[in-house]
């Protein structure tokens, strides 16, 4: 028997046929669905006069447009304030209805982003291939689950025939060896990777993360890591199980109990690389040399230490990657060469699927305390990922923590990580983010992204530019 | 889903790196929950001079008259000229949805995203890879020769220039036949019915747990 990666375990215990063109029909155990990317495709449904193959297959959550103020959220789908979003959410609520899909609509209190719900529920497992639409879907990998985006059409597709026909992809291992720094974080290491390999340089692959540094990491930081695979141009991102895995969802509410437990565990614990198993690609990263990072660009692969400089295009090789830096210094409004410590800001948003769990919130509180909001910045938000995370982040204080210094404890949601509801940044602002992408106008109409970690950004509210956090004392 | 079997068209060169689909398509107008209406807000950011929003009326809108697309010599192009990882980031099937209602039926490009990628094929878009030098001749005769067009020949597998000469692209046998022929993968996949409930039968027998 050849040696297997743990992407050909995951590909091939899902193999339901394998076609003379070169692609397969791979059997879709989880289906994840939000409302911007399932209206079209239960319209296809109903026009087709289809049902879901397996409605229970399905999860869904409104997460992309709906407020983050407790005002609009206290009357539930009525308090939505913008009548197209309001719209939007309604239809998920009325197709969940109608199709039998369960739906923690959004005045469940279990109600979250979608990354964050699936895992923290115990409803993403080990072994599983999971889909939605949304290309963070990569996040769940790190469960050792095969995860990733798709298109309205494929949800379509998922949800009349439970199957995806797919071309196997290439394998990639991005190992980081060795061992972290304190103050540099999952998020410091996936946007190091990133700018390593670029944001093309896993296209093709699905990426496999190993190595010391990723099995420090705990199950949220490795989430942190895979939810950004995507950035690399991987749709997967992919950790092997191992016991922070299981313990992890040991006891939640979707987790198998009992004997089926004992089985299913058994299970994952082979849901491990073979010693011998073959990579595509390998790619290596040192963790001691990984530095707290800041994107200053327009791309996630625009990244430089908190240490460092904006770089200059003059100095760069390549014609194309010129353009592109002369681009984006000059939408983000920067000067080549001026340290990334003197970009001044305006904003702050701690949230999204890539960093708004509650070990994430932990460490932004722990800065914060005992501090206050920088006179320059005009806005900072903390928006937990689901209503447990902010219910457990209440029970530990950590919001009094944030209001006292001055930020803002808001409800769940995807909120200005892509600006659909009303969190957005202003044209010209620049705001240190713990989201996953600096694209133009990303964060709003001219807005100007900095990806940083929870802490960096925690500091970069209370400092008012960025700071090296490895350098700041806890109050 | 509409047949791509040949497409003459003006060419329109985006000359730019790494197009994401927050770029293609910005993120207010997923508030649609209809397939159609994208084209007037497609590369909106950066074709409008203001903020572009859901539902509204785009013909009074000021254009920005340094964007390619407004240039009268590119109006009606069918045949859009892109530089690599073309379409990264977000998986909104919104991107195509706006090409394909602006009237793009190909895309030329050294690279493009996966996700993208596959959800061209899934709305009748070719998709075409060449050589990063080829492209850059591309970008070259285009921006030299207004009124440029190319033909497409999806069975042939290839572009001809309007002096004739011709320049060949590879395509997957799998989606040259999906576009060819128009086909509804939905339909393709339950012929496959009787398979799948064999496997979903074995799968739970395996992983019971599966199926709580």
């Amino acid at each position: 028997m050849a040696s297997m990666t743990l992407y050909d375990k995951l590909w091939n215990s899902h193999l339901v046929k394998e076609f003379d063109n070169g692609t397969s029909l791979i059997y879709i155990d989880l289906h994840f669905l939000h409302e911007v990317t399932s209206p079209q495709a239960f319209e296809g449904l109903r026009l087709a006069g289809r049902k879901p193959w397996r409605a229970k297959a399905n999860m869904a959550t409104p997460d992309h447009n709906v407020p983050t103020t407790t005002s609009e959220r206290s009357r539930g789908v009525e308090g939505i304030v913008d009548p197209v979003s309001k719209i939007q959410v309604k239809f998920l609520d009325d197709n969940c209805k109608e199709f039998g899909i369960e739906e923690f609509a959004i005045d469940d209190h279990r109600h979250g982003i979608v990354h964050v719900i699936g895992p923290e529920q115990g409803r993403t497992l080990p072994g599983m291939t999971i889909v939605c639409g949304d290309s963070h879907t990569s996040t769940h990998g790190a469960l050792g689950s095969l995860a990733h985006g798709i298109g309205t059409s494929e949800v379509e597709h998922v949800l009349a025939t439970q199957c995806l026909v797919q071309k196997k992809a290439k394998n990639m291992l991005v190992k980081v060896n060795g061992s972290l720094k304190p103050g540099v974080t999952a998020k410091d290491v996936i946007l190091a990777i990133i700018g390593k390999i670029g944001t093309a340089g896993g296209t093709g692959f699905t990426i496999e993360f190993g190595g010391e540094v990723i099995k420090s990491l705990s199950v949220e930081g490795r989430m942190t890591v895979c939810n950004m695979a995507i950035e690399a141009g991987a749709r997967a991102g992919l950790v092997a199980v191992d016991e922070k895995t299981i313990s992890y969802l040991q006891g939640r509410p979707f987790a198998p109990k009992g004997a089926q437990w004992e089985q299913a565990a058994a299970h994952w614990r082979t849901l491990v690389s073979d010693v011998e198993a073959r990579f595509d690609a390998v790619v290596e990263l040192e963790g001691e040399d990984i530095v707290p990072q800041v994107s200053w660009g327009t791309s996630p692969e625009m990244v430089a230490p908190v240490t460092g400089l904006v770089p200059d295009p003059a100095l760069v090789s390549s014609e194309a990657r010129k353009g592109n830096y002369q681009q984006a210094l000059k939408y983000m409004g920067l000067s080549a060469g001026m340290p990334i410590q003197q970009i001044k800001l305006d904003r702050v948003f701690i949230g999204s699927c890539t960093n708004s769990r509650i070990e994430d919130l932990r460490a932004a509180a722990a800065v914060v305390k005992g501090r206050t909001v920088a006179a320059n910045i005009k806005e900072a938000l903390v928006v937990p990922g689901s209503g447990l995370v902010k219910a457990q982040a209440e029970k530990e204080g950590l919001d009094q923590v944030f209001k006292a210094a001055g930020l803002q404890w808001r409800e769940p949601g995807c909120s200005m990580c892509l600006a659909m509801n009303a969190d957005q940044l202003e044209p010209g602002e620049h705001c240190a983010s713990t989201s996953n992408r600096n694209f133009e106008g990303r964060q709003g109409f001219g807005g100007r992204t900095h990806l940083v970690s929870p802490a960096m950004a925690a500091a970069a509210a209370v400092f008012g530019h960025f700071v090296d956090i490895r350098d700041v004392q806890l109050l | 889903m509409r047949k791509f079997v040949t497409e003459k068209g003006l060419v329109l060169p985006l000359d730019r790196a790494n197009v994401d689909t927050d770029y293609i398509i910005p993120k207010q107008f997923l508030k649609s929950i209809k397939r159609t209406g994208f084209g007037k807000n497609l590369f909106d950011e950066a074709r409008y001079l203001d903020k572009g929003l859901p539902d509204q009326e785009c013909t009074g809108r000021p254009l920005n008259p340094d964007f390619i697309a407004n240039q009268l010599r590119y109006q009606g192009a069918s045949i859009l000229l892109a530089r690599e990882n073309f379409g990264c980031g977000s998986s909104r099937e919104h991107a195509p949805w706006a090409l394909d209602d602006y009237g793009i039926r190909c895309i030329i490009a050294p690279s493009y995203a996966d996700i993208f990628f596959n959800n061209c094929v899934k709305n009748g878009i070719l998709l075409i890879v060449l050589d990063e030098k080829i492209v850059d001749q591309f970008f070259k005769e285009t921006e030299a020769t207004p009124g440029y067009t190319l033909e497409v020949d999806l069975a042939a597998q290839t572009l001809t220039k309007s002096d004739g000469s011709v320049v060949r692209f590879e395509v997957e046998t799998s989606r040259k036949h999906i576009l060819l022929n128009g086909l509804d993968d939905i339909g393709l996949t339950m012929q496959h019915a009787d398979a799948i409930k064999a496997f979903e039968q074995q799968h739970q027998i395996k992983a019971p747990w599966l199926f709580g």
